[in-house]
């Protein structure tokens, strides 16, 4: 096979390159190197908009001298501007302090087994056909209702990409992965105000796509039920996150345990472990190598073997997210984590979206978040939110132009449910949070 | 054109890579020899380094290059864009050959562009990378992070980091010679976590330029970004909680100005009102605005971090006004969107890199001063909110709805500055809420250059800047109902 020569041909390339940091008087070195092609086509008002081609490469080189540390990369992949990032990288290192806890991870943690995790799935698909999905998606949109009266076109777009790693402790490995998406993002009118939403769905397999019609349709329909949106008087009340604006919440609270905040003291969560974060319902944990997920690795960036883990079990904090360095700092072991978390899970109940509008009564349902709004160091939160009023479990009308503000440590113990909508489109997967008060701000 | 920037650029670029400006006209000639109307080659060799002092120590640094070149094809409304990361003729063909698949069939209108006047040069054509020696840099880090950890005994945690860029930038329009520039692009940033009985807080402040390493030297500025990040640190560790609601909110001078890049920038970008995607489309000539505000997009200030001397499309840049005494006056142009309305490019064809496609980007957005004084405005506030820094911001230009986080801010009670509150989001709707400036001061400053802006997963360096403002009504979303 063509890509397996590939990565075997990068494989040498980077086991070469391993040579050359010791030739300039490095302890240690590890390499990383991409290779990404691709396709990305855009149809707006019934015609193709832009077509555009991708393909583009990258090499990233950290050497240690003893515990001092230097890094570069480059777009070249030729062996004269290889072996030019290994000295700029060896120069730099020079210049940096001693760092007790700097370097590589320990032997016994990298990854011996990489296991084919069915990452790679490329898309034979010709420009004019990408074209034709696009169109069609979109009218698909633009047929759905007579509201809708303008478009910012739908995309298709299909990756390919081929990674390496290794390090000077010898482990190398290299792996193809794709990724293929379908979007559509249209603008409806009411009274003279606009609206405008959209839907995308992400596979690593094209035919997991969801259809192009059905991507429309969503885009359409998230679009209408937005016309007509007003603002609320601020009051405090239940806030549903809905399954795609939920995650944010998840990845606030990976961010406050990882390692890098907390060595830094910028994280609300400091000397958490083993407490009780959230109630006793709430699991979550990572299911690394299930086969053909989009956040699926054997390895986390250091070459470290990730590990099903379980993060929080009965809303108890059993594990930090930690890379080598951040754990030794903390004097502690990694976890995986350099890099981040893979396929993060949480363990819901048997509640979907409708059934939580119910148990929430009356409150607001957010479909869309803006802007940062989070203070890492307090967990204080306030973010600019759209969605619906929920009066006796019904949608009542759209809202926006308020911000939903409260404390993530609070908002985290007054959890009241996880629907089981998961939204699979992305590293984290969750369903809607429902969450007890929080103060909504607003006209 | 400045020869010296072009010169540098074409040697930057065409010499290691060996190739000649007459390949770059067979190119050309190949890519318009299919049906299309316009189309380019931007060719990039970007040069770039960061510093990071932690702990006391230098934890790490990096050097990293990228380079090649983008080729783009414009037919009608549709672009056809192709990339690659080796500079070579071959690799160009190829590239011309997959976006000419764009064109139309049988329709060829080759637009002719006015040859290049004299460009102003708005920065020297450096390499701040090599304006210190790696010695000097890891020593002026280290004595930034002494000085500023001997500012408070309640200081935790100093991290600071030291950014350069050297861009090298070559444009092959159609019917014209090449355009060069030569962008040098510094950042520094400082921030402090702090301690006291138990509460933590964190303070950040960053400044830069299109200058080289000096310009930190200079001024004291370092030092001061350590002494600003101190100093709001110790203000949140005493911020009560903020109130929510519809209140008077001031504005402070300066980086609040971002107010004005999410409010009303982005939704007179030329894309979106060429699509009538944006609140604000169709709508010049009408008052969007009091009659106090004058807001302008600024390409030309010198030295400044979102000024181009000319854009990523070789159009040179200039001052557009965009609300004049509160009348919408203009959108801000790349050439595709231009032609589309029937204007002329306005300098502001902005791109990432050489790997993605140009859009109509802002460049430096301020409001122009007005008479009040400062003091004034916060006498006339009977209760309200003061805030005086921001962390960020978005914007949806088709409901017109944005957000800014404040991360600095005050209670206005009787005409005087009370207590700090904590951050909170203010959320208001774009068309509207400069009408609603019922004051402007006199004290207009530009930020410290510390702006990116993002747009459709493009990030560039932009400016903004305001003077102090008064708003008569903006949702505060604190916690306080
Ligand atoms: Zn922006």
């Amino acid at each position: 096979m063509q890509t397996q020569e590939e990565i075997s041909h990068l494989e040498t390339t980077i086991h070469d390159l391993l040579l050359e940091p010791k030739n300039q008087g490095a302890s240690a070195a590890d390499a990383g190197l991409s290779i990404d092609t691709g396709l990305s086509v855009n149809a707006r008002l019934g015609d193709v908009e832009t077509i555009e081609h991708h393909c583009s490469q990258g090499l990233g080189v950290t050497v240690y001298f003893a515990q001092k540390k230097g890094s570069a990369s480059s777009t070249d992949l030729s062996p004269q501007s290889i072996k030019e990032t290994v000295t700029a990288a060896c120069s730099i290192a020079r210049y940096a302090s001693e760092d007790p806890y700097a370097g590589l991870p320990e032997p016994e943690m990298l990854a011996t087994e990489c296991k084919d995790l069915d990452l790679s799935h490329p898309w034979e698909l010709a420009a004019k056909d990408a074209i034709d999905l696009a169109i069609s998606c979109e009218e698909s949109a633009r047929q759905y209702h007579t509201d809708i009266s303008n478009s910012e076109g739908a995309s298709v777009d299909t990756y390919q990409g081929i990674r390496v790693f290794g390090n000077s402790l010898g482990f190398l490995h290299g792996y193809a992965s794709t990724r293929h998406s379908i979007s559509c993002s249209v603008l409806g009118e009411r009274d003279g105000n606009m609206e405008r939403d959209y839907w995308y769905s992400v596979a690593r397999k094209h035919q997991d796509l969801e259809s192009a019609e059905r991507v429309g349709i969503k885009a359409a329909q998230r679009t209408i039920q937005r016309l007509g949106a007003r603002s609320l008087s601020s009051r405090k009340s239940p806030v549903l996150y809905s399954a795609e604006v939920a995650n944010g919440l998840i990845s606030s609270f990976l961010s406050a345990i990882s390692g890098g905040s907390l060595y830094r003291k910028s994280s609300f969560l400091l000397d958490t472990l083993g407490t009780k974060i959230f109630p006793d319902f709430i699991h979550l944990y990572e299911q690394p190598h299930l086969p053909g997920a989009l956040g699926s690795a054997s390895y986390d960036a250091e070459g470290v073997s990730t590990q099903a883990n379980k993060i929080v079990t009965d809303g108890i904090l059993n594990s930090y997210l930690l890379s080598t360095y951040s754990a030794r700092k903390l004097g502690m072991q990694t976890t995986g984590h350099a890099g981040g978390v893979h396929n993060l899970c949480i363990g819901t109940g048997d509640k979907n979206l409708g059934q939580l509008l119910k148990k929430m009564g009356t409150g607001l349902l957010v479909t869309e978040l803006m802007g940062q709004g989070v203070n890492p160091v307090t967990g204080d939160y306030s973010r600019g939110a759209s969605g619906f009023w929920v009066a006796q479990g019904e949608i009542q009308y759209p809202v926006q132009e308020i911000t939903i503000a409260g404390n993530l440590k609070d908002m985290y113990q007054h959890i009241l449910a996880v629907g089981n909508d998961i939204d699979y489109r992305g590293n984290i997967r969750t369903g809607s949070i429902l969450i007890e008060e929080m103060a909504i701000a607003g006209e | 054109m400045s020869n010296s920037a072009l010169q540098l650029a074409k040697q930057a670029i065409l010499v290691p890579t060996g190739l000649q400006e007459s390949s770059i006209h067979r190119v050309m000639d190949q890519l318009f020899n299919g049906a299309v109307d316009s189309g380019d080659i931007y060719f990039q060799s970007s040069h770039y380094e960061s510093w990071v002092l932690e702990d006391g120590i230098i934890k790490e640094g990096s050097h990293n290059i990228e380079q090649g070149a983008g080729v783009r094809a414009l037919s009608g409304e549709k672009t056809g864009f192709a990339y690659s990361d080796k500079i070579d003729l071959s690799e160009l063909l190829s590239a011309v050959k997959n976006v000419q698949a764009i064109a139309r069939q049988g329709q060829t209108a080759k637009v002719a562009l006015p040859a290049h006047t004299h460009v102003p040069q708005l920065y020297a054509p450096i390499n701040p990378l090599s304006s210190l020696s790696d010695q000097q840099k890891v020593d002026f880090l280290r004595k930034i992070d002494s000085e500023t950890r001997k500012l408070d005994a309640r200081i935790e945690q100093v991290i600071i980091s030291l950014v350069g860029v050297q861009d090298h930038i070559l444009i092959a329009n159609p019917g014209d010679s090449l355009a060069g520039d030569v962008r040098p692009l510094v950042r520094m940033n400082v921030s402090v976590i702090v301690e006291d009985k138990g509460r933590r807080e964190q303070g950040s402040m960053g400044g830069g330029a299109r200058e080289d390493y000096h310009y930190f030297l200079e001024q004291d500025r370092a030092l001061g970004y350590g002494q600003e990040a101190v100093r709001q640190a110790l203000i949140n560790l005493d911020a009560v909680p903020a109130p929510a609601g519809s209140m008077t909110v001031v504005l402070g001078s300066g980086w609040p100005g971002i107010l004005l890049h999410e409010a009303i920038g982005h939704g007179l970008e030329g894309d979106f009102n060429r699509k009538g995607t944006s609140a604000f489309s169709g709508r010049v000539g009408e008052r969007v605005a009091s009659a106090l505000c004058t807001v302008v997009d600024d390409g030309t200030l010198q030295g400044r971090r979102g000024s181009l001397s000319i854009d990523d499309e070789g159009t040179t840049t200039q001052c557009t006004t965009l609300i004049e005494n509160g009348v919408l006056k203009g959108y801000m142009q790349d050439k595709l969107n231009a032609r589309l309305m029937g204007v002329q490019s306005t300098g502001n064809g902005r791109r990432e890199s050489y790997a993605h496609t140009p859009m109509p980007r802002m460049t430096n957005t301020y409001m122009l001063p007005g008479e009040s004084d400062p003091e004034e405005i916060l006498q006339s506030v009977k209760n309200g909110l003061y805030a005086k820094n921001f962390s960020g911001g978005q914007v949806d230009i088709t409901s017109g709805k944005f957000v800014f986080s404040a991360s600095e801010a005050y209670l206005i009670e009787n005409g005087k500055i009370t207590r700090p509150v904590k951050g909170a989001t203010l959320i208001g709707n774009g068309p509207e809420v400069l009408t609603r400036v019922s004051m402007v001061g006199n004290d207009l400053a530009l930020d410290s250059g510390v702006g990116t802006c993002g747009k459709e997963g493009q990030s560039v360096p932009v400016g903004v800047g305001q003077p102090t403002l008064k708003i008569d009504a903006l949702t505060v979303g604190g916690t306080n109902v």
